[in-house]
């Protein structure tokens, strides 16, 4: 009860609060207002909530109360709680059903505020958590605008710090700059104040020089002399000569004799370099020609007649040249013939040469986007052909090898046909090994089946045996109950006895009648390529020469064995059935079912198809 | 190499003859001069004083021996004993002598480069050369002995004066746009002269014979420049070497660089090869070591040999860290030669003093480094073969011979001799090739103890020590 009234309180006083708000126009009944005010009182005293409830109707109010009920619930749109009076005087009945009505109006709209309030105060909760994380994001968002404003102002400290070092800096460029300035003026200052003395003071020693020279030259000193026993002989052999103007004319021509000679020596040498390179150019000039003139056709050709002219022109001066041998002639114009061919030539070869380049990389680099990645796969499945080929090869040249060192043994009897035999040899032996691995797989093939084959016919004979004996206990028991119905069962009997006796045999029949002509049309080829190989091959007769034969002989027996409807058998497989009758012989008596091994997986596939059936 | 027995020595004073037939050495005031072939004295000249310089003259005939102390030089004749002569520079002093190239002629500076003189063995005439500069290499003659080119300073400008040998006639007199010149060289074919300038300012200059300027080259300024300067023999290329440590060649026809060889410290092109010299350490037994040990001087020889070794590029070399807050700092390319036909041309760098360079001239590349134990002093190229010869010394000089033609064939030939310092000469050209046919393990070399060496093309040294020992290679 306690929880209901937790619950409801509220929506009671919500309820009476709307109440308060709709009735506020409306007359309200002393009790209601007194109610109300007890409410609005008495919200903290709960206690007492009941009793003021219960005192909202007396004994004495109940006519009022019910009218204010009524009035009530007539605005909110409730039908009234009175009966529709025939009269207006009569008094009007409460109409229980009514209020029943109204009641449970009023129930289900109270549970649907309750809901509604639920669902306001979830909803409620709910905006309070949006709103508290939104109150969060604000918050940090705040924070990160407080940091970065913060950031902001440090950067624009340091700027501004920056800014003032960049200033600091420069002014004291500026000042290390008037220093410099300032130091070379000083050295300069130094410098001529320097040579300024160092004149002076030369000045004064050239002075005191010439002072000295003149007091010890001019003493006339005696010591000043040469003592020599007698003069000697020029080392030219010549006199010596007086000086005059002559002598100095002379001089001065030998002087420029000896710098004529050495010009003449520079330029002859000069000249001789010139020579050799112009003789390079020349060369270049007409390997240029030579090279360019055959693979300039095309270019020619696809009329481009700028450079066909130049060409021309070229080869037209190259003749010129040639024919006049202007090589010791060095004349401006032939200087100037030669360089502007020269350049010509040679950008013609450059944009040639560039062109080239730009071709091969044009392909280097197609080549690289198309066939990077395939070229490696191309590669290595190239270098696989190509081991494959190379061990072919191989193989082959051993077995020629063989087959040479064979025949070399063997005493060749007849060049021809050894060489013939020779060269089916290779083929044969090839085949045979193929039929060889056929034959191995078959033979395993045919053991599975054997295995199968015995495995269901032991189930198949417990099942016949269980079948005959409930045949002889259903004969029995027909016997005796039923002499009425003899005929007609007697003659089921015997379809199904005989149905049931012969089916395993039919298919059986069946099946190898239709195996057997396979094996025939195989067998029939190899026998006779055993036979060449064994006339070809009397000194090694190996087992696996024998085994594909052995096999086949097994099958060959076995069809022989089942045979129903036996296969002529042409001439030279009855020789050969005769050489190797042993094996037949050998694997017939290991069982029974050996013989069937001969036969194809068909046989099991039916088996098996009958097994499912009982 | 086979040493002959050593002679006495003072003052690294000794000379082959220009013919290679005659060796000429001095012992304080006495000149001996030997047959190179036997080792026989063949003249004893006894001077004033104690020979401070001699000189042959390019004929073989007269050797010149300079007392710079008393301002006096002698000239002896080879051919004629008894003949002498005796020039006496009186109080104007002496500090430099030398022969003209026509071997009749005798060139005296007096002190404080007042003069040059001019003595004539032939006639009695007397000539003087005025206002001559005190400078690096200031005198310089041309292959052809014709003329002589003469740095001058006068009113604080240079002058180059050519002269003509003959008669000592001024051909030319002309003023070079250099702050201090520094340095005067001919080119081999006589028509060229390079004009360099001090160290303080890259210049070279090059005139012709006329005096006419040719070209101006500069690499680099503000910074030292020239160091070292050489012609090709061909004339046809000229290398500077400068305090950046490289060397540029310059062409002779727009006298503009060709190329530029750097000298780094660290070789990574392994098509070059370089050598390294190894100690190859002598079998050195417990027993061998006596007690107290043997004198330096008493077993010179039987020092530790060496050998060269191919090491793998990378190469880092052995550098020295120069102090560049003082004047002549040790760097750059202190060091350039020739080899005799062109082909290649060996360099030092001074801040890698351990390591001789060796520039391949057709290729244009460098061709082989050699590093030695110890700082090289000098190099010399063979007058005739692509051969180069080292001296490196420290407390011990080794000589070896590299050879660069056609395959080139380390061939060391170690050595040592417990002296300070060396002097290399090739013998010149005939009695070098004698002695290369008879077989000999080489040309010979020659050593001295002094210190100050003699480098190719920088003038003379002089050489104010005592003797010590001379080894010539015996036959």
């Amino acid at each position: 009860m306690g929880d209901w009234m937790t619950i409801t309180d509220p929506g009671l006083s919500a309820e009476s609060k709307n109440i308060s708000q709709y009735t506020s126009e409306t007359k309200m009944s002393p009790s209601s207002l007194y109610s109300q005010q007890v409410l609005c009182s008495s919200i903290p005293l709960s206690k007492n909530v009941h009793s003021f409830f219960s005192a909202f109707c007396t004994e004495e109010n109940i006519e009022q109360s019910i009218s204010y009920l009524d009035q009530e619930l007539t605005t909110f749109g409730f039908p009234s709680l009175y009966e529709e009076s025939k009269s207006k005087d009569t008094k009007r009945e409460l109409n229980i059903v009514a209020v029943l009505n109204c009641m449970n109006e009023l129930l289900v709209l109270q549970r649907k505020n309750l809901l509604a309030q639920e669902n306001v105060e979830t909803k409620n909760l709910k905006l309070g958590s949006d709103m508290d994380h939104l109150q969060n994001c604000y918050a940090k968002l705040k924070e990160q605008l407080e940091t970065s404003r913060r950031e902001m102002i440090g950067l624009q400290e340091r700027d501004r710090q920056l800014q003032c070092k960049n200033r600091n800096l420069h002014q004291l460029l500026k000042n290390e700059k008037d220093e410099v300035q300032k130091l070379q003026n000083i050295i300069a200052s130094r410098a001529t104040q320097y040579n300024h003395d160092m004149k002076r003071k030369e000045r004064e020693y050239n002075k005191l020089k010439e002072r000295l020279h003149q007091l010890v030259m001019n003493k006339k000193d005696k010591k000043i002399t040469m003592d020599v026993l007698n003069y000697v002989g020029r080392a030219d052999g010549k006199r010596g000569s007086w000086r005059t103007g002559k002598t100095e004319a002379r001089n001065e021509d030998e002087m420029y004799k000896i710098l004529l000679n050495d010009y003449e020596y520079r330029q002859k040498q000069i000249l001789m370099e010139n020579a050799e390179l112009k003789k390079v150019l020349q060369q270049m000039k007409k390997e240029m020609i030579s090279l360019l003139s055959p693979q300039k056709k095309k270019p020619r050709e696809r009329a481009d007649d700028s450079t066909g002219t130049v060409i021309s022109d070229v080869e037209e001066d190259a003749g010129e040249l040639t024919r006049e041998s202007m090589w010791d002639l060095s004349c401006e114009t032939v200087r100037e013939q030669l360089t502007n061919s020269i350049r010509k030539q040679w950008r013609i070869l450059k944009s040639h040469v560039e062109k080239l380049d730009n071709q091969v990389s044009k392909v280097h680099l197609e080549g690289f986007n198309d066939e990077d990645v395939i070229s490696r796969q191309d590669h290595e499945q190239e270098t696989e052909k190509l081991e494959l080929e190379i061990q072919q090869c191989k193989e082959m040249i051993k077995t020629q090898q063989q087959l040479l060192q064979q025949q070399l043994a063997t005493a060749c009897d007849d060049d021809t046909t050894s060489l013939l035999r020779d060269c089916y040899l290779l083929e044969e032996k090839e085949r045979l090994k193929e039929e060889w691995s056929l034959f191995k797989e078959q033979k395993k093939n045919f053991e599975k089946e054997r295995r199968n084959f015995t495995e269901a016919a032991i189930r198949l004979g417990l099942e016949r045996k269980a079948f005959e004996e409930e045949r002889a206990s259903w004969l029995k028991q027909q016997f005796l109950n039923m002499t009425t119905f003899d005929h007609q069962n007697s003659e089921n009997v015997k379809l199904f006895s005989a149905f049931s006796g012969s089916s395993d045999r039919d298919n059986l029949i069946v099946h190898s009648r239709t195996q057997q002509k396979k094996p025939h049309s195989v067998s029939n080829g190899s026998p006779v390529c055993i036979s060449k190989l064994t006339k070809s091959l009397p000194a090694s007769p190996s087992t696996s020469d024998f085994c594909p034969t052995r096999s086949c002989v097994s099958e060959h027996s076995s069809i022989n064995v089942l045979n129903i409807t036996p296969e002529e058998t042409t001439p030279n497989q009855v020789g050969r059935e005769c050489t190797n009758q042993k094996w037949s012989i050998a694997s017939r008596p290991g069982s029974q079912e050996g013989c069937y091994s001969g036969c194809s997986l068909t046989y099991t596939n039916s088996h098996v198809e009958k097994d499912d059936l009982p | 190499m086979n040493f002959s027995e050593a002679f006495k020595l003072s003052s690294l004073l000794c000379r082959f003859s220009p013919d290679g037939k005659y060796l000429a050495s001095c012992v304080q005031y006495r000149l001996v001069v030997r047959d190179v072939s036997t080792l026989q004295i063949r003249q004893l000249y006894t001077c004033l004083d104690q020979i401070q310089h001699i000189e042959w003259s390019a004929d073989s005939l007269f050797i010149l021996c300079a007392m710079y102390r008393r301002g006096l030089v002698q000239v002896w004749s080879l051919e004629q004993p008894e003949w002498h002569c005796k020039i006496d520079e009186g109080s104007a002093g002496l500090v430099a002598s030398c022969w003209s190239p026509d071997g009749r002629h005798i060139l005296n500076t007096t002190e404080f480069h007042l003069r040059i003189t001019v003595w004539s063995l032939c006639t009695k005439s007397v000539s003087y050369i005025k206002y001559p500069k005190a400078c690096q290499q200031g005198v310089t003659f041309t292959r052809d002995g014709r003329y002589m080119a003469l740095a001058e300073r006068r009113d604080c400008k240079d002058y180059v004066s050519i002269f003509v040998c003959s008669d000592w006639q001024l051909l030319r007199h002309f003023d070079t746009d250099t702050q201090d010149l520094a340095g005067i060289e001919w080119a081999p074919n006589g028509c060229v002269l390079a004009v360099w300038d001090t160290c303080l300012e890259y210049k070279i200059l090059l005139y012709s014979l006329d005096g006419r300027l040719l070209s101006a080259y500069c690499a680099y300024e503000w910074s030292l420049g020239i160091k070292s300067v050489a012609w090709s023999p061909s004339s046809q290329f000229l290398a500077v070497g400068s305090y950046d440590g490289k060397v540029r060649l310059l062409n002779h026809v727009t006298w503009k660089m060709i190329t530029e060889f750097g000298h780094p410290a660290a070789i990574n092109n392994p098509k070059i090869v370089v050598y390294k010299e190894a100690e190859k350490g002598p079998p050195l037994g417990l027993g061998r070591l006596s007690f107290p040990p043997p004198l330096p001087l008493a077993a010179p020889l039987s020092a530790s040999e060496s050998k060269y070794e191919i090491a793998s590029v990378p190469v880092s070399l052995q550098t020295l860290k120069p102090a560049t807050d003082r004047a002549n700092p040790r760097m750059g390319v202190g060091m350039l030669a020739f080899s005799a036909d062109s082909y290649f041309l060996a360099t030092r760098n001074d801040n890698v003093p351990n390591t001789v360079w060796v520039w391949d001239i057709q290729k244009l590349r460098l061709f082989v480094v050699l590093e030695q134990l110890a700082p090289v002093r000098s190099f010399l190229w063979d007058p005739q073969q692509p051969r180069l010869a080292i001296c490196t010394g420290g407390s011990k000089v080794t000589f070896r011979c590299f050879l660069c033609a056609g395959i080139q064939v380390g061939t060391p030939w170690p050595s040592s001799v417990r002296i300070t310092s060396v002097f290399v000469s090739w013998t010149p050209k005939r009695g070098s090739t004698q002695l290369w046919n008879n077989g000999t393990a080489m040309r010979r070399p020659w050593w001295n103890p002094q210190q100050g060496l003699r480098v190719p093309g920088l003038g003379r040294t002089r050489f104010p020590w005592e003797l010590s020992g001379c080894h010539v290679p015996a036959q």
